[in-house]
């Protein structure tokens, strides 16, 4: 089945073409790695896919159902983490991700939240607020959302290694893999190649004068 | 689901206030300053202090709730935290519409607790202290309401601060004109009913259908 399906989308940032008639068609267990220079429409793309921007022309649809339709019931099975982590610099980790999971109508337990934080080597700073935590550290609780929103089936992440460490990514990847070989669909963006155990689909944006 | 996601929403923007206390005793202390100036500078006659009073608390409210406008969705919008309502099963113009309540919510109750105090300093008498209440409680969600449009709409310019408040402050002339008129009404003992009642229903209005107008800007800013 198509999770995610764009067709012929087109995207303009101050009178610069960044892609034209761009297709994009991913179905369950399968990832597209974007990559691309700097500047080349990664971030517009991925914005683009889960309707928080309007492309210039095109259309995009996620299972079946467009994202910009006004009752956005596709949007609930996608997880974003995007540049911007969506947290709340004075609110601690494990209050930011308990408000994150109630807007997102999860039934979420303390617990469950302690233990994803607990994998993520967090133990100790749940109740410190986001802003005292390095960057390493508030990606790191960003992507906890991975683990905290099991129904999804469509991840779109912008740079999801930015500021991790090495033993985190390669944590981070096993945790991709795992969810791709289950029946989702992913699509990243990363500088770095990547070493996942999954189908996986590398997808280059040329940067256009 | 939607009355638990609204409520999440609200905690959420309730705990950050708590978090952010001086923030938010800045517009309370700006507006009364201001509110203290006035003795000083137009003298302290009691008859000149009653008859400039309803103006003076109503033109410091309105700018004391414009200098708290900016936080509604500045923090949100930089931290990316509006961008994930968007996911949320929750319609975004409720949301949106719980986000402007609760913010009208914690800039408003200060203001009506200082108030006493003010009308002692502008010697008003208890009809017009009354007056002035029922004038707060039914216009400033209306100030709230359309300042919410207005702070949607500057999100992504870096500095709106002094662009918000030359956008809505000529919006808000039509409030002001009713609401000074209704306490002028009480400090003569006359009806003051139909102006609040005017007042009311713009708020209802701006109610009904400012939250469209916000959800719009809101995507237009995020675009």
């Amino acid at each position: 089945m198509s999770i995610l399906s764009a067709q012929k989308i087109t995207c303009e940032k101050s009178d610069r073409t960044l892609f034209c008639d761009l297709d994009l068609e991913l179905n369950n267990f399968s990832l597209v790695h974007l990559t691309g220079d700097n500047g080349a429409g990664k971030t517009s793309l991925l914005r683009i896919l889960v309707g928080l921007s309007q492309a210039n022309n095109g259309t995009v649809k996620i299972q079946g159902q467009d994202v910009h339709a006004e009752q956005h019931i596709a949007c609930e099975s996608v997880v974003y983490i995007g540049h911007k982590l969506g947290f709340s610099s004075v609110l601690s980790a494990i209050e930011n991700l308990q408000f994150w999971a109630s807007q997102q109508a999860l039934d979420l337990k303390r617990e469950a939240v302690l233990n994803v934080l607990d994998i993520l080597e967090l133990t100790g700073l749940e109740d410190i607020p986001i802003k005292h935590l390095s960057a390493g550290q508030q990606r790191k609780v960003a992507l906890a959302k991975l683990w905290l929103k099991p129904h999804s089936a469509l991840w779109v992440l912008d740079e999801p290694f930015t500021a991790l460490d090495v033993h985190m990514i390669a944590c981070i990847e096993h945790k991709i893999s795992e969810f791709v070989n289950q029946g989702g669909a992913v699509v990243m963006t990363s500088h770095q190649p990547l070493r996942l155990s999954c189908n996986t689909t590398v997808m280059h944006l040329e940067y256009k004068w | 689901m939607v009355s638990a996601v609204l409520f999440s929403v609200v905690k959420q923007d309730l705990a950050v206030a708590v978090r952010q206390r001086a923030e938010l005793v800045q517009p309370i202390m700006f507006f009364v300053l201001v509110v203290t100036l006035f003795p000083i500078a137009v003298g302290p006659s009691p008859e000149t202090l009653q008859r400039i009073g309803g103006g003076v608390v109503w033109v410091a409210t309105i700018l004391a709730l414009l200098m708290g406008m900016e936080r509604l969705f500045r923090d949100e919008f930089n931290d990316g935290t509006l961008e994930h309502y968007r996911f949320s099963p929750c319609p975004f113009y409720l949301i949106v519409s719980a986000k402007v309540i609760t913010h009208w919510f914690i800039q408003i109750m200060p203001l009506l607790l200082v108030s006493p105090i003010l009308v002692l300093f502008l010697n008003m008498t208890a009809q017009m202290y009354w007056a002035l209440i029922l004038t707060l409680v039914f216009g400033t969600p209306l100030v709230s309401f359309v300042g919410a449009i207005g702070v949607a709409l500057t999100l992504s310019l870096n500095r709106g601060g002094v662009l918000l408040a030359l956008l809505l402050l000529p919006i808000f002339i039509p409030l002001l004109i009713f609401a000074t008129s209704a306490i002028d009404s009480a400090s003569m003992n006359l009806a003051y009913h139909p102006q609040i009642a005017i007042i009311a229903s713009l708020m209802l209005c701006a109610v009904a259908l400012c939250p469209i107008a916000i959800t719009y800007s809101l995507k237009v800013s995020q675009n």
